[in-house]
């Protein structure tokens, strides 16, 4: 009995001892961190993605406690109603920003590349492109190995087994960049989100001359120009045999998109013209049927 | 004593289906492709104009740089082009045309068949170590193992080193390729030549000449040559992948290992190939500059596999062709060995400097088994002749820790393979730590001029 006993009690005084001792030091190395601190932490996504340019979210959170401005701080998974609360956690007020969405220069489908050969190694699309051009004989498109859907925290990007290239989730997408820098052949843009989420671009990146660039995918820009003539604008460049349209310019009103021989401009959130539901209702119509 | 490297090594299945077969001839081609970057370094520049005509052996784009190399021309013609090309990978390369005229290719011909020498044993014996050197880098020598590093560069050691050997890589470790052999065979009393002038041009007098046992004739043919030649003597060496390595080479025959980092010279060895021996001697007595040389042209089903002498920039579909051209049952080229090889799209393209093979798979050996997960067997750990542990690079890589592989020496990787090989779950394991190499020394390029 008298055993149980002594062993309560120096069990008990260990206890004790160690409580007192981890008192003191808690006491004395606390570190004095701003309460708004984890408070802003708390509102933040904690997807870490990178998009503000820190190293995470605790990182930002940090920034933004310490800031005197919050003109260079932006959470992009946030949005703006999250950043004015922590503006007004820390007494500022957040600057303007409009949404990015990520969109793809690339339209080059397993129906318009011509697939040349099938690779087998690693699934990443650095590794490939290191090693050779990969599957089609395009240099500057998408090598569809999903490096930017790897890189999503958002969970915004999935390949699409038909076309073979990757989908961007616009609901989902923060615009955060990550998939831009893991893209390694730098075909990932981040546009303005546009009004309604309305968005017309050139949906490749071939720089080879015209005829090479349509033998190479059948949904190539070819450098003809047309665009560039057609836009009321003056928002659309053609350089290296590439049509770029500057999203800051342009008014959608889908002209260059009319006049694209190729099919190589493309767009997204626009209502389906009467044409094309006409189109659509007779597919349908035709899948019912058989 | 064995006599190999110790570290790691693996025993893939020989096939030198062309061992036995001779060098053939290639006839010089109408037209040929040259590419600008066919060595490791800076791209040659171009400075010939369209339309001008250039003899055999004339300098096309000059080195632009002090690692870079000369590019000349195999054929006498007339410029027609220069432009960008597609390589066997599919990626673009500065090129220039030149396309031969019928006297051109006359006069070409003849030219071979007379094979005059231009400089006299005298003439040579002359020749300063510095002008030796200054030939071989006029002449475009680079590596030709396969690495293509300019030889001049490897034969000015920096400063406060002190070269002791030079030693003549004529292992050829990869599975299928014969062409250091079959040259071996040929020309032995040239590459004798090469091995004296390199000796010379190196201010070392001793070398040796490492070659496996899987290569008794040239053994012999060489040990006999040698015989009278104190300076110079033959190692054989067990059979084991990647013993043509630098590093591993070095080790077999001196017993000296190369630091991590360091490079292989400061152990005070210098490593050529055989070939280069060879290349050195044409430039140095012929006056001809790297413009022709050997390349195993193989495969289980290829018609007539052999070992050719080939014109740098002839173009590969057409030298296929003279092997048979591609059998119906092709699965995979690779340029190179089935071990460290690169597979291509396309054989239309221009032949270049470090070609040392053209493999054509059957489709039934060309696939890549299906991947496992990693069961933690350490097999790549013992294949890994640089002490390395492939899986952990692999997955460092994968996950992009590049700190974390960096200090795991992942540039220390020579990229041999053996770890993939070896691998029993079929992991593409050198892949990603090709990657993490790529990355981790761009990271370390950038941190430099901080320091």
């Amino acid at each position: 009995m008298s055993s149980v006993i002594i062993a309560i009690i120096v069990l008990g005084a260990t206890g004790i001892a160690g409580a007192v001792i981890l008192y003191a030091v808690a006491k004395k190395f606390h570190v004095k961190e701003d309460p708004r601190i984890a408070l802003i932490e708390e509102l933040l996504p904690g997807a870490n993605c990178g998009g503000c340019g820190r190293s995470g979210c605790h990182d930002f959170a940090c920034a933004c406690a310490s800031a005197s401005s919050l003109d260079n701080l932006a959470c992009p998974g946030a949005g703006a109603e999250v950043m004015k609360k922590i503006g007004d956690i820390v007494g500022l007020t957040p600057a303007a920003t409009t949404p990015k969405v990520a969109v793809l220069h690339c339209n080059g489908s397993c129906t318009n590349r011509p697939v040349t050969s099938t690779y087998d190694g690693a699934k990443s699309c650095a590794i490939l492109g290191a090693i050779y051009i990969g599957s089609s004989d395009c240099a500057y498109g998408c090598l569809g190995q999903g490096d930017c859907v790897a890189s999503c925290r958002w969970n915004a990007i999935h390949m699409d087994p038909v076309t073979g290239l990757p989908v961007i989730d616009t609901e989902l997408c923060t615009g955060c960049g990550a998939c831009t820098a893991a893209c390694p052949r730098h075909i990932i843009e981040l546009r303005d989100k546009g009004p309604k989420g309305r968005r017309v671009w050139v949906a490749c990146a071939n720089k080879e001359r015209g005829a090479l660039a349509l033998k190479e995918c059948k949904a190539a820009c070819i450098g003809c120009s047309k665009c560039r003539k057609i836009c009321p604008h003056d928002a659309i460049t053609v350089e290296n045999n590439l049509s770029y349209i500057d999203y800051t310019k342009c008014k959608l009103c889908r002209k260059c998109e009319a006049v694209c021989p190729t099919g190589s401009i493309i767009d997204s959130g626009f209502p389906l013209t009467v044409k094309e539901m006409e189109a659509l209702a007779a597919t349908r119509q035709q899948q019912t049927q058989k | 004593m064995s006599h190999t490297f110790h570290k790691g090594g693996v025993h893939p299945p020989e096939n030198k289906i062309t061992a036995s077969s001779h060098i053939t001839e290639v006839e010089l081609p109408r037209e040929v492709i040259v590419t600008f970057s066919q060595h490791i370094g800076a791209m040659a520049v171009c400075c010939r104009t369209k339309g001008e005509h250039v003899k055999r052996g004339d300098l096309i784009a000059k080195a632009s740089g002090f690692v870079s190399a000369n590019v000349h021309t195999p054929i006498s013609g007339t410029v027609t082009r220069i432009d960008k090309w597609k390589t066997a990978f599919g990626y673009t390369a500065d090129t220039v045309t030149i396309v031969a005229a019928d006297d051109d290719h006359a006069s070409d011909t003849a030219y071979i068949a007379d094979g005059e020498a231009t400089r006299t044993q005298e003439e040579v014996a002359a020749l300063s170590d510095k002008e030796i050197v200054g030939i071989i880098d006029d002449a475009g020598i680079v590596g030709l193992g396969g690495a293509a590093f300019p030889t001049k560069v490897k034969l000015s050691p920096p400063p406060g080193v002190k070269v002791d050997m030079l030693l003549i890589n004529g292992v050829e470790c990869e599975p299928y390729l014969t062409n250091d052999h079959a040259l071996m065979l040929a020309a032995p009393e040239k590459i004798l030549a090469g091995i004296k002038l390199l000796m010379r041009a190196a201010g070392t007098d001793r070398a040796v000449i490492g070659i496996e046992r899987n290569k008794d004739n040239a053994i012999r043919l060489l040990e006999s040559l040698t015989a009278d030649e104190p300076s110079i003597s033959v190692e054989a060496l067990d059979v084991k992948y990647p013993q043509g390595g630098e590093k591993q080479l070095i080790e077999a025959v001196t017993g000296r290992e190369v630091p991590s980092g360091a490079l292989p010279i400061s152990t005070g060895v210098i490593v050529q190939n055989v070939a280069t021996a060879y290349a050195v001697y044409e430039a140095v007595y012929l006056g001809k500059p790297l413009i022709e040389r050997i390349i195993t042209v193989t495969g289980p089903s290829v018609k007539r596999p052999g070992n050719y002498r080939v014109p740098i920039g002839m173009n590969m579909a057409a030298l296929v062709n003279i092997a048979g051209g591609v059998p119906a049952d092709t699965g995979k080229i690779i340029l190179g060995g089935p071990m460290m090889g690169r597979a291509v799209v396309s054989l239309d393209a221009p032949t270049i400097k470090g070609i040392s093979g053209i493999l054509m798979l059957p489709d039934s050996e060309a696939h890549r088994d299906a991947v496992q997960p990693c069961i933690r067997c350490a097999a790549c750990v013992d294949a890994c002749p640089m002490g390395l542990e492939p899986y952990l690079l692999a997955t460092l890589s994968r996950r992009q820790m590049w700190d974390e592989a960096e200090s795991g020496k992942i540039m220390n990787c020579i990229e041999c393979g053996c770890c993939s090989y070896s691998c029993p779950s079929a992991r593409p394991i050198l892949d990603y730590i090709r990657l993490g190499k790529t990355t981790v020394g761009g990271i370390i390029r950038t941190r430099q001029p901080k320091q």
